[in-house]
């Protein structure tokens, strides 16, 4: 089973994948490349990956959320360059009822940003690129600390 | 002579840590006894060493591991810039 692709993202093929005659339920999140980030005009973004571990993590994942909740979850993650607005990770989870399908999901996408080894290069409209680490962006500190002293 | 040979232990570099040492692996001599942080110390005196932080996430065998965890001969060790996935 392939977790991380290198072609184009489907909700509906991998919502179907976990449909079920006893599985009323199904919760999708989808992850879409956005045109900002901190303030900056973002062109295109390349995700890359440490792909064995990123398939190891990835079904562990999986796994894990099948053993805490009744439900079939399915996980893509794409790779590559991607443009504004493309998927760049999908996730469905389903299940009888709506609480641990909803539940599961959110779990599903925290678990993988919080585990999965992907990492992104934003190419922004000035013509700069640079690595996104999420442990320092401003949005966690600089920008936070800098509205709460405007508001001050 | 063949357990006179230093075991090699190969280390995977991702994303900004690949480009601060030009390279996607690095190979380091084993020693017995060696633990994931002795191999993060070993790095960080190559060139290029010094952009990496102290205590940089780190995976062994496709499972992210913590400091004090010992590294055999054939075990692959990988240094980790932080996620961002998803």
């Amino acid at each position: 089973m392939g977790f991380i692709v290198r072609r184009a993202l489907s909700v509906e093929t991998i919502a179907r994948a976990v449909l079920g005659p006893d599985r009323g339920a199904v919760a999708t999140f989808a992850g879409h490349v956005r045109n900002h980030q901190d303030g900056r005009e973002v062109l295109r973004l390349e995700y890359s990956a440490y792909e064995p571990m990123a398939e190891a993590e990835c079904r562990r994942i999986v796994e894990e959320a099948s053993a805490r909740w009744p439900v079939a979850v399915a996980l893509e993650h794409r790779i590559g360059r991607l443009e504004i607005g493309d998927a760049a990770v999908v996730v469905a989870v389903s299940g009888g009822h709506r609480g641990e399908a909803f539940e599961a999901c959110r779990w599903v996408i925290d678990e993988v940003k919080r585990r999965v080894p992907i990492w992104k290069r934003e190419y922004y409209a000035d013509g700069t690129e640079s690595w996104v680490d999420p442990t320092a962006s401003p949005l966690a500190t600089g920008a936070l600390t800098a509205r709460a002293k405007e508001a001050e | 002579m063949l357990h006179d040979m230093p075991a090699t232990i190969r280390v995977l570099l991702f994303a900004r840590y690949a480009e601060l040492f030009g390279a996607d692996h690095l190979d380091l001599a084993g020693r017995p006894g060696m633990t994931v942080s002795d191999v993060v110390s070993s790095i960080r005196q190559l060139p290029g060493g010094d952009g990496l932080p102290s205590r940089p996430l780190c995976a062994l065998n496709l499972r992210q591991a913590e400091g004090t965890e010992p590294v055999a001969a054939g075990d692959e060790v990988a240094l980790l810039p932080p996620l961002a996935g998803g």
